[in-house]
């Protein structure tokens, strides 16, 4: 039965969890040398978690690591020199990140050092209450949630949650959330509903779980619910892509009045490397695959699909995470102010209407 | 140079029917051999062994609607390609392709008639069509029927096979699953009853809308119903799947579907579930 629908082209059967991430948390390649690590003296020294295409801005901060070294070790005034690698690095970030390549930008949206929801939450709200489980199973640890304060005004928090540690991948499950967790959401989410607060998703997952258990405990039927519940809550809802929005299980958090995505991140209804696999027999071709769903943020929005762009530092969230997360602030301000001004019945039709002219077709 | 002359053919398109070649077909289960017209008569269900093979849409509007009830609306949707997808094959030759195969416009028939007397919005995706995948125009079609029937109360009744969202058409097939729950949910809030019959297969995006949000979710016997792909689970959990995984039977002890009722029961079954349901309604 499996050999029959495999050969089945057009269809994503599934929502591939993409290479998990087994690094641990001490990257640091942008981290100023230190003189107590004598590692960081050697010149050629490559940074733990690099990207091909930053190469070249790797090896600039290589050679202003060597030029300060210098300058310590023999009293040589280099400030000159090292203000003008200074100036090159930045030119030469410019100059790169100004023409990422879709595949490119979801080696960013998947960087380890990216910064993750609960980065966010501490950078933007006050007074994060995790509230666990689903009451009926377990408390599943990709997905957290709970109330806390936007500029003292109170918001429910739903949020897809990565490791940053092998040990918290491990408990976080690489973000792949378990039917629980998107149970656990819809139970926040009524909650905020009985007391009237807005609602904020951040989307950061590979896909919904693959497993045994995850299929035993129906995870197909949790996604569903929420997604229609979703459309009918009667507060506020604004979702963010801020990494990965993989397939079903992102938009089982992701059904809102306003839809923003930071700029690397996408959303996809397959992963690339499970496209590639299905039409190219072979997950290598994942860059083509990229490139042919467009699910970057700014062909998303080109859909009709996402309604705004939340721009990211040069070079990627991770390079100044605070601005990140200033940005996605801001937006949020903007958009739930929008919002609150609806009546319930606007802001119920405005979503209805929102998803029902999603789709292209030709109708004779 | 009368030699190199083209020559003069016409080309004349004939439809294929979607018959296996040859009038014999074998059955998958217990190896028995069926006259395929035999087959055919008995709505592709092998007469001993009981293995239901795949039906196409408008066979199944036959099986479960009242002769000469349906009328069909919006069969003149298709698909455009939103995203100029770039594959081994364009994606409208893949349609084109389909549509030669199949005689369909899409991978999904839609349209109201009567159940036992009863009026229904029916919806039927058909597998033959590109592995019955929800594009645009599957969503479309199905949102459609669910407000056709919100707005005429009556029921809703759809049939799922597909493999999934079609991935040539992106983000905006994830949509469709947006689409259609949030259809779905206006039709229950108006009190209507809405049946999910799954056939094999029912998998990703179909299972993880529309398809699990039946007020009653009926499954025809041995049909693979899921998530995530076998192959894909196995292949991540490095373990073996439990025996019977992911079939109807598996899904009922597990408390996800209501019922298994094979398919020449199937109309019987659906108009009592209806008559309960709608009797408050009359």
């Amino acid at each position: 039965m499996d050999g029959s629908l495999s050969s089945k082209s057009l269809i994503p059967f599934i929502l591939l969890p993409n290479p998990l991430f087994k690094n641990d948390a001490s990257f640091g390649f942008d981290a100023p040398p230190s003189s107590t690590d004598s590692d960081r003296f050697n010149a050629m020294e490559k940074p733990k978690y690099s990207l091909d295409f930053e190469k070249p801005i790797h090896e600039l901060q290589a050679q202003l690591a060597n030029l300060q070294r210098m300058s310590e070790e023999s009293d040589l005034d280099v400030t000159d020199e090292v203000k003008a690698i200074k100036v090159k690095i930045e030119e030469t970030r410019k100059r790169i990140h100004a023409g990422l390549t879709p595949w490119q930008k979801i080696q960013l949206a998947r960087h380890p050092q990216r910064p993750y929801s609960l980065d966010y939450i501490d950078a933007i709200f006050e007074d994060f209450q995790e509230l666990h489980g689903d009451r009926r199973y377990m408390d599943d640890q990709a997905i957290i949630g709970g109330p806390a304060f936007l500029n003292g005004d109170p918001v429910m928090i739903v949020a897809q949650q990565k490791g940053r540690s092998t040990k918290e991948n491990l408990a976080r499950n690489f973000g792949c959330p378990n039917p629980e967790g998107y149970r656990k959401a819809l139970r926040l989410m009524e909650m905020a509903q009985k007391f009237g607060m807005p609602i904020i998703c951040l989307i950061d997952t590979p896909g919904a779980y693959p497993g045994i258990g995850a299929e035993e405990r129906h995870v197909a039927e949790a996604i569903a619910v929420n997604i229609r519940e979703m459309s009918a809550l009667t507060v506020p809802i604004i979702a963010t892509i801020i990494g990965e929005g993989g397939s079903g299980g992102a938009l089982g958090i992701a059904v809102a009045d306003r839809i923003l995505i930071l700029d690397n991140a996408y959303y996809s209804v397959i992963s690339p490397e499970g496209c590639a696999a299905i039409l190219w027999k072979d997950r290598v071709h994942a860059p083509r695959a990229a490139d042919a769903l467009k699910i970057t943020s700014d062909k998303l929005v080109e859909l009709g699909v996402v309604d705004e762009i939340v721009p990211e530092p040069l070079g990627g969230a991770h390079i100044d995470a605070a601005l990140a997360a200033e940005n996605l602030k801001t937006a949020l301000e903007v958009n739930l102010a929008a919002l609150k001004k609806k009546s319930t019945k606007a802001l119920l039709d405005g979503r209805y209407a929102k998803f029902r002219a999603m789709g292209q077709f030709a109708e004779a | 140079m009368a030699i190199f002359r083209r020559p003069q053919y016409s080309t004349v398109r004939v439809k294929k029917k979607d018959i296996p070649a040859g009038l014999w077909t074998k059955c998958p289960e217990s190896s028995e051999i069926v006259y395929n017209k035999e087959l055919e008569e008995n709505w592709m269900v092998v007469p001993k062994s009981g293995y239901h093979f795949q039906l196409k849409a408008r066979r199944r509007m036959e099986l479960l609607l009242d002769d000469g009830s349906f009328e069909e609306h919006d069969e003149s949707l298709s698909s455009v390609d939103p995203l100029e997808f770039v594959d081994n094959k364009p994606y409208h030759a893949r349609i084109e392709a389909a549509q030669q195969k199949t005689g369909e416009n899409d991978a999904l028939v839609s349209g109201v008639g009567t159940l036992d007397g009863m009026p229904v919005s029916l919806a039927v995706m058909d597998f033959s069509f590109n592995g019955g995948s929800m594009g645009s125009v599957v969503g479309e079609k199905i949102t459609r029927a669910i407000e056709r029937a919100t707005a005429s109360n009556m029921p809703v009744i759809v049939v799922c096979a597909s493999g999934g969202a079609r991935m040539q058409e992106g983000i905006l097939s994830l949509m469709q699953m947006a689409k259609t729950s949030a259809a779905l949910a206006r039709h229950s809030a108006a009190g209507l009853p809405y049946i999910s019959v799954l056939t094999n297969p029912t998998m990703a995006g179909v299972m993880a809308s529309f398809a699990s949000l039946g007020d009653v979710i009926i499954a025809e016997p041995k049909a693979l119903i899921g998530f995530a792909g076998p192959r894909v689970i196995k292949e991540t959990t490095q373990q073996d799947l439990p025996a019977g995984f992911q079939t109807s039977e598996f899904l009922l002890k597990r408390g996800l579907i209501d019922q298994i009722v094979p398919r020449l029961e199937m109309k019987a079954r659906l108009a009592t579930l209806l008559k309960a349901f709608m009797r408050s309604k009359s």
